[in-house]
């Protein structure tokens, strides 16, 4: 017996509906099938995930989703959502699996700062007028001024990331999401002149051309992680966390570890990738700083490293730890960042905001007087410019974005990554799934989304008289908090709207 | 309720003049104040200030320390601070003219010091290092004591109230210097405290500054790191201590210094001969959060000389103008031509442009 009664149900407008097929054909999770004898389609609610496909894909609009008004007696300690936990549990015996962010009723902060504008004493600049710049270097800054011998100054530096505006697209591995959606973000990265990161799972060797817009991962399983890897990406991320997950590893099950995704990975076909919770030669941060300068060493300290830690509570001091261990850049992931599969209690319950995280590190590496030695790329998540505007007044270098780019690409964030069964070809390695991602078409709209939040960002920052996204960073100032308590301002740094 | 500066961030326009004889040669602060009084409208009487370089020659070997106390018994403490770290060669009070139009005065005392060798020696700092954290000592911890001029051979002098007014209170026609710059403020609040007028000065830069910087927290939060502390919240503030960091620590020359706080646009110098596009590409990329955006003309006067440098949009109006040894730099044009009706040249420097004017026998 099933006791779990479906979440969402699909309802589909016969009078309109021309048994043409096409919801059948399309669903992954078999929820539509055809009643010959009735001439008349059907739908199995219980399998569907509601990731919008069929209703996308319906030419006469016939489709579509509703959330089921079927209740239990009402109880708020037992709501149907925790009720229906247990019985699944009750069913299975097994750790509930969800994928993408977080989506519980958690505070976004975000929502609740405002930013500023210009008003008589000061000047907006008109961006369709003036030059407003957003481009930006990461990477680690040093005041210290050599000269040469004719007095000249010495212009070495460590290795930089130079990238147009503040955008990269974060870790998400291959063989987790599809080959397609990777050649989108490559060549998206390349085309806006930014990065995206290959995530845990090695670099398809189709990819290494866009490898001057690659920042590569190596994680805890060190999967694909050979010289030509590293030497061949413009940044190498260690990656020793991620929001969704904080404290685990990560397990990507052997039956998507097949050709491609196996050979790139480096590891048999039909093994399970285990990427265990730690780096097992990483438990402290001694350990971590050999592993920082293994990498540079390896690539002649011409690549920038990248460390990526989850927010966690104490990650003011993980990131100052960090900062000493020789990173050049530090990545911290929000408890709302995604993923491709991920305990749902962990997903749900560990970590902290990524506002909060970030106000409280960056204040920190200040008070401390390292902040100029990193970069700080925050994620999990950013969602839109003028998230972006917010987390670099806060501090932030640059925002890494992941769930929002998969969106932009086709993904309905149905949160059923996991299943390996994604009807939009992003994470899946199903061949007929993948193929229905066309690169060309995924490219353009991630290339049209970050331009129109590059004209967004220049248009906010006008407005607040700024012409470089330098002046913004850490520019708290320009910003206010709307409903939030004195605590909450002042890990924040930002005084309450009206003050 | 009323906040003093530094309580509350206080935007404000201003008028700006800045006269230098190149060779040295000293000339009254009367023209400062008859050339500012032209402004007037660019103030609006809550505000008002002058800079002398070259004022005290008698006594060029020491830090003049120019300060306003609350009352008698701050005074005393200070004192003994003073005292205790720095010889003091002479003090006393700073002449002044009562007159209607200036009201509220604190007490204001000049002091003419040498570090104390023991203690200079045994702090470990360079000599203008150790006295400019003997202002941040008092200005930061005794309370109603603020040191508003520290340099050698030079001094600020202001209050609230219209420049020419406080020109005529601090008698500043019996000051002769090679460089003078001036103040009229507008600030759109009433912070009626003599310390948030303008110049503002540290050791012997001084800083005269018509704009209000979009970049400001942007910045204080930057130059808090290298352990300066912005007390007044005020854009002149943050632009003086940001030119100390990069002359007197960093050792950078004010052509450079021009290319990181009014940086080119990245486009501009893709453009530059490559030694020169590298060099400005370093200097934009390592001191990114010190980059000041938003409207400002600046007037920074030194040791060495003098500097005006606009915005890179060139947002608020400055013109320069020449006559023999003599530069001018002004908000207006009128000012100046009360001083000198007949120039040898005048123009309007482009928006992030340094117009660097150094004293002869000086290199800035
Ligand atoms: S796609 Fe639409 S029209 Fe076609 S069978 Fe399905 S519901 Fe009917
Ligand atoms: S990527 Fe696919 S499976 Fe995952 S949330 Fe998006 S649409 Fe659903």
């Amino acid at each position: 017996m099933n006791y779990i009664y479906p979440e969402y149900e699909v309802v589909r407008n016969h009078s309109r509906c021309i048994t043409c097929r096409a919801c059948e054909n399309q669903c992954a999770n078999n929820v539509h099938s055809y009643v010959e004898c009735e001439n008349r389609m059907e739908s199995n609610d219980d399998a569907c995930v509601n990731c919008h496909r069929c209703v996308t894909i319906c030419p006469t609009r016939a489709l579509k989703i509703a959330k089921t008004d079927h209740v239990f007696r009402e109880n708020a300690n037992w709501t149907g959502k925790t009720i229906n936990e247990i019985y699944k549990q009750a069913q299975s015996g097994g750790v509930l699996l969800s994928s993408m962010g977080n989506p519980e009723n958690y505070p976004v902060y975000f929502d609740k700062i405002l930013i500023n504008a210009s008003q008589v004493t000061n000047p907006s600049i008109d961006p369709l007028r003036e030059p407003m710049e957003t481009r930006v270097f990461l990477g680690s800054k040093s005041h210290d001024i050599v000269r040469d011998a004719a007095g000249k100054i010495v212009t070495e530096t460590t290795p930089q990331l130079d990238l147009s505006i503040p955008v990269m697209f974060s870790a998400m591995s291959y063989g987790s999401i599809s080959y397609n959606a990777h050649e989108s973000l490559a060549k998206a990265a390349q085309k806006l002149g930014i990065y995206y990161n290959t995530g845990e799972g090695g670099l398809h060797e189709d990819f290494y051309k866009y490898s001057k817009n690659t920042i590569v991962q190596v994680a805890s399983g060190r999967f694909g992680v050979h010289k030509d890897y590293l030497t061949a990406a413009a940044a190498i991320e260690i990656k020793m966390g991620q929001g969704a997950k904080p404290g685990i590893g990560g397990h990507l099950p052997g039956t998507k570890i097949i050709g491609d995704v196996s050979r790139t990975r480096m590891i048999p076909e039909g093994s399970d990738a285990i990427s265990p919770a730690p780096h097992h030669d990483i438990y402290s941060i001694e350990d971590l700083r050999q592993l920082v300068f293994s990498l540079k060493e390896a690539t002649d300290y011409k690549k920038p490293v990248i460390v990526k830690i989850a927010a966690v509570h104490n990650v003011t001091a993980i990131a100052s730890g960090v900062v000493r261990s020789g990173a050049d850049m530090i990545a911290i992931d929000g408890f709302r960042g995604g993923t491709g599969a991920a305990p749902t209690k962990i997903r749900d319950n560990v970590g902290i905001p990524i506002e909060l995280a970030l106000a409280s590190v960056d204040k920190r590496l200040r008070d401390e007087g390292i902040r100029d030695k990193v970069s700080l790329i925050v994620g999990g998540s950013i969602r839109s410019s003028s998230d972006i505007v917010k987390a670099i007044a806060l501090g932030a270098d640059c925002v890494y974005i992941g769930s929002a780019a998969l969106i932009a690409m086709g993904c309905h964030l149905c949160r059923n990554c996991q299943s390996g069964k994604c009807n939009w070809g992003i994470a899946t390695q199903m061949p007929e799934l993948v193929k229905r991602l066309n690169p060309a078409i995924a490219y353009q709209r991630l290339v049209n989304l970050i331009s129109a939040w590059r004209h967004e960002i220049k248009e906010m920052m006008g407005g607040m008289g700024i012409n470089s996204i330098e002046s913004l960073k850490g520019n708290r100032l320009m910003l206010r908090g709307v409903g939030l308590n004195e605590k909450e301002l002042s890990i924040l740094g930002i005084y309450h709207a009206g003050e | 309720m009323h906040f003093k500066e530094g309580e509350v961030r206080i935007p404000s326009g201003c008028a700006i003049l800045g006269v230098i004889d190149k060779s040295r040669k000293r000339f009254s602060g009367e023209d400062m104040i008859r050339a500012i009084t032209v402004m007037h409208e660019r103030g609006n009487g809550l505000g008002g200030g002058f800079a002398g370089y070259g004022i005290y020659p008698e006594y060029k070997d020491y830090y003049a320390f120019h300060v306003f106390y609350d009352d008698a018994s701050i005074k005393k403490q200070c004192e003994l601070f003073l005292d205790e770290h720095f010889d003091i060669i002479n003090l006393s009070k700073i002449p002044t003219r009562k007159m209607s139009e200036i009201k509220d005065e604190p007490l204001i005392w000049r002091y003419f010091l040498a570090p104390h060798p023991t203690k200079l020696k045994s702090s470990q700092l360079d000599e203008r290092e150790f006295v400019a954290k003997s202002v941040f000592k008092i200005n930061t911890t005794i309370k109603g004591a603020y040191v508003f001029s520290s340099g050698k051979n030079m001094g600020v002098f202001k209050a609230v109230g219209y420049p020419e007014d406080v020109g005529r209170f601090y008698k500043l026609e019996e000051y002769e210097g090679y460089c003078f710059t001036a103040h009229g403020r507008y600030p759109t609040n009433t912070p009626g405290w003599w310390g948030g007028a303008h110049p503002f000065a540290l050791l012997d830069y001084s800083v005269v500054h018509n704009g209000e910087i979009s970049s400001y927290d942007a910045n204080r939060r930057c130059i808090e790191m290298y352990g300066y502390k912005c007390t007044l919240l005020t854009d002149t503030e943050v632009i003086t201590y940001i030119v100390d960091y990069l002359h007197r620590k960093k050792g950078l020359d004010f052509k450079e210094i021009a290319s990181v706080i009014a940086a080119p646009f990245w486009n501009t110098i893709v453009n530059y001969p490559d030694e020169e596009r590298k060099k400005c590409e370093y200097l934009r990329n390592a001191f990114a959060s010190l980059l000041i955006t938003g409207p400002f003309s600046i007037i920074i006067g030194c040791q060495d000389g003098m500097v005006a440098l606009n915005d890179r949009l060139k947002l608020r109006p400055m013109v320069v103008a020449e006559k023999g040894d003599k530069v001018f730099v002004s908000t207006e044009e009128c000012a100046i031509r009360v001083i000198e009706p007949n120039l040898d040249r005048i123009w309007a420097p482009k928006g992030g442009e340094a117009v660097i004017i150094k004293l002869e026998d000086e290199r800035l």
